[in-house]
């Protein structure tokens, strides 16, 4: 019975058994360890459970749009400060580690690229940004690509993928929710359409403005979409919340989003309902694929 | 009577109560006091005044949120005492926490909407504090619709703790309801005037906020998250309260500065629950003169200033 009162001998100290950090991905949900380069080819899904973690914004847009057609607008635009914000640590300083952090200025990339062939406008969030919170950074920024999209007369295409409005900025925060809507709203009378694509999360102020908008809204499985978040309701309410609440399956039952889509299957997805709605709103601007050699000749 | 006050309010309240004393002494013992209640009614409106001029925002957010603060329907009623409240979203329910309907101020028909919070605690249930449902915000934009088929301007009242964060809203599309009216109302080919009058709570207030012009009354706040949501998230520690009000800068001076809001609206000293009567002549002034401006505009340029006006909201730095 010796083993009882052997001394435990610790782990080689520092020098870990594991693998080296990075080479392997943990799946969030299933805790499948994916060989890290099979992970980024697959899209950040998890090849045995399904889970579609959060994609980086440019990740996001090498996925959507064709290859060397992406053009990036309004790089340069970073937050003031205005209330000169502090809590626990100052917002201008946590502005300064989440760029370090996400290597994005703020929560969003925009630009213009094709899709399929298809000249789009697209703004996709950054997660890795403050939980992609909208300030006025984003709300400007997604503003200027819808009017781009009116100005060139093609789609409009967000990815979101954030925690909400900013709190940070306090007000001027809230009112992007009005600013953004409006350019939508502006969009909409142009005769042009919208494409709202919701990733995993996807809640406060951002779904309560554009991204609930859409003239299709797409979601990702099992995404969080909400207003109000799971524990602000369960503390309202003070009870659990149901297994698939606020989920991409249960808007999709409670009519509120258009279709599910995987990541693999999206870009396919938004390029075949261009196809229906824009094949006659500007031909010059947003040429179908098989036409362009016609023109040529 | 048992008058509901803020801990800021307790001194006003003793001078009041000894003014009061005095009076009836006087009356009693048929003595003139006169000039002892001149010189006390004199320091009771410095001290009124010291005071309310120099609350704190968190002060400032606990008046804007007075049980005896002057509701909706209480500004309503005074304004248009013709009013009658039309009901219903024609797809759901009702969404008593909104109030709507026609009423005439100077000879003008206005579609009032205003989110109501409820007095005694029998209406605040019906209300539900303030909070509206989805059926509030589709009511809303149904009379917003039904004011610009028929040419009418729109005032809204905002007063709210924010939308209502519950299940049966997620539901039926809580983000959905407040998202449409933001895109309707942008749009709308009437002229629209939107006055904080108490609480305005993030995006369950600016569903009825996209006015072409937005005014607040002095002791309003209009904020992105409640100090007290503030606090629990970003200090960890819902006692922060006064840090997160001041790091949000919600007040109506703060908004009024921050070119967020057009105009701030004067209340009576001590604030509109001391003199609501008052305070709702001050407001209707203040409607009148802002609605004044859009009497020769049209629909559509009505519209373009209405978005202009939220376009231009927020400041950045750009490197080319």
């Amino acid at each position: 019975m010796s083993w009882y009162t052997r001394k435990k001998t610790p782990l080689g100290k520092g020098e870990k058994r594991g693998v080296p950090e990075g080479l392997f991905i943990k799946c969030e949900r299933c805790g499948e360890m994916i060989y890290a380069g099979e992970f980024e080819t697959a899209w950040r899904v998890c090849k045995k459970c399904g889970k579609h973690h959060t994609l980086p914004s440019r990740r996001r847009i090498m996925l959507l749009v064709d290859e060397g057609t992406f053009v990036e607008h309004d790089a340069g635009i970073q937050s003031m400060d205005v209330l000169k914000f502090r809590d626990t640590k100052k917002y201008r300083d946590r502005i300064k580690s989440a760029q370090k952090e996400s290597g994005e200025m703020d929560a969003i990339v925009c630009g213009n690229g094709k899709m399929n062939g298809w000249g789009v406008e697209i703004a996709a969030f950054e997660f890795g940004f403050m939980g992609g919170s909208m300030g006025v950074v984003v709300g400007e920024k997604i503003t200027r690509a819808t009017e781009r999209a009116i100005k060139r007369r093609c789609p409009m295409i967000i990815v979101s993928c954030s925690g909400g409005a900013r709190m940070q900025e306090g007000t001027f925060s809230l009112m992007q929710m009005a600013k953004t809507s409006s350019a939508i709203a502006e969009l909409g009378e142009a005769g042009l359409p919208f494409f709202s694509i919701l990733a995993h999360p996807t809640a406060g102020g951002v779904t309560a403005s554009f991204a609930m908008l859409g003239d299709v809204i797409m979601a990702e499985p099992e995404a969080l979409i909400c207003f109000a978040g799971p524990r602000v309701i369960e503390q309202t309410i003070r009870q659990k919340l149901p297994d698939g609440f606020q989920r991409s399956e249960f808007l999709l039952e409670h009519g509120f989003v258009d279709v599910i889509v995987k990541r693999e299957e999206m870009k396919n997805t938004i390029s075949t309902q261009i196809k229906h709605m824009c094949a006659n709103i500007a031909p010059e601007n947003i040429p179908p694929p098989v036409a362009e050699p016609e023109n040529k000749s | 009577m048992a008058v509901a006050f803020l801990d800021f309010e307790k001194r006003i309240l003793e001078l009041e109560n000894k003014l009061d004393e005095l009076r009836s002494l006087s009356k009693l013992q048929n003595t003139d006091f006169s000039a002892e209640i001149r010189k006390m009614h004199k320091k009771l409106n410095t001290l009124k005044r010291e005071t309310f001029s120099n609350l704190n925002r968190w002060q400032k957010t606990q008046l804007a949120r007075h049980p005896s603060r002057p509701y909706a329907y209480d500004y309503i009623r005074e304004i248009a005492p013709d009013f009658i409240e039309l009901h219903g979203d024609r797809l759901f329910g009702e969404g008593p926490s909104i109030v709507s309907g026609f009423g005439t101020m100077d000879a003008t028909s206005i579609m009032f909407i205003g989110i109501q919070k409820g007095r005694d605690i029998k209406e605040k249930m019906y209300r539900n504090f303030g909070m509206p449902h989805p059926e509030g915000y589709r009511k809303a934009l149904r009379m917003m619709k039904m004011a610009e088929k028929f040419n009418r301007p729109i005032v809204t009242l905002l007063d709210t703790p924010g939308a209502y964060p519950g299940i049966g809203a997620e539901e039926r599309g809580q983000a959905e309801a407040v998202a449409r009216n933001l895109l309707e109302m942008s749009g709308i080919a009437v002229p629209i005037v939107c006055v904080v009058i108490g609480e305005g709570g993030s995006g369950g207030a600016l569903a009825l906020g996209v006015g072409n012009r937005v005014l607040m009354l002095e002791h309003s706040v209009y904020s992105v998250i409640s100090p007290e949501g503030c606090a629990a998230i970003l200090w960890k520690d819902q006692t922060k309260v006064e840090e997160a009000a001041d790091a949000l800068a919600l007040t109506a001076q703060d908004l009024f500065e921050n070119r967020i809001i057009d105009e701030v609206v004067r209340e009576p000293i001590g604030g509109a629950h001391r003199d609501p009567i008052l305070a709702a002549h001050i407001l209707r002034r203040a409607l009148r003169r802002n609605l004044g401006e859009f009497s020769n505009l049209s629909g559509a340029e009505i519209v373009r200033q209405r978005r202009e006006k939220f376009r231009q909201i927020g400041s950045f730095l750009e490197q080319q």
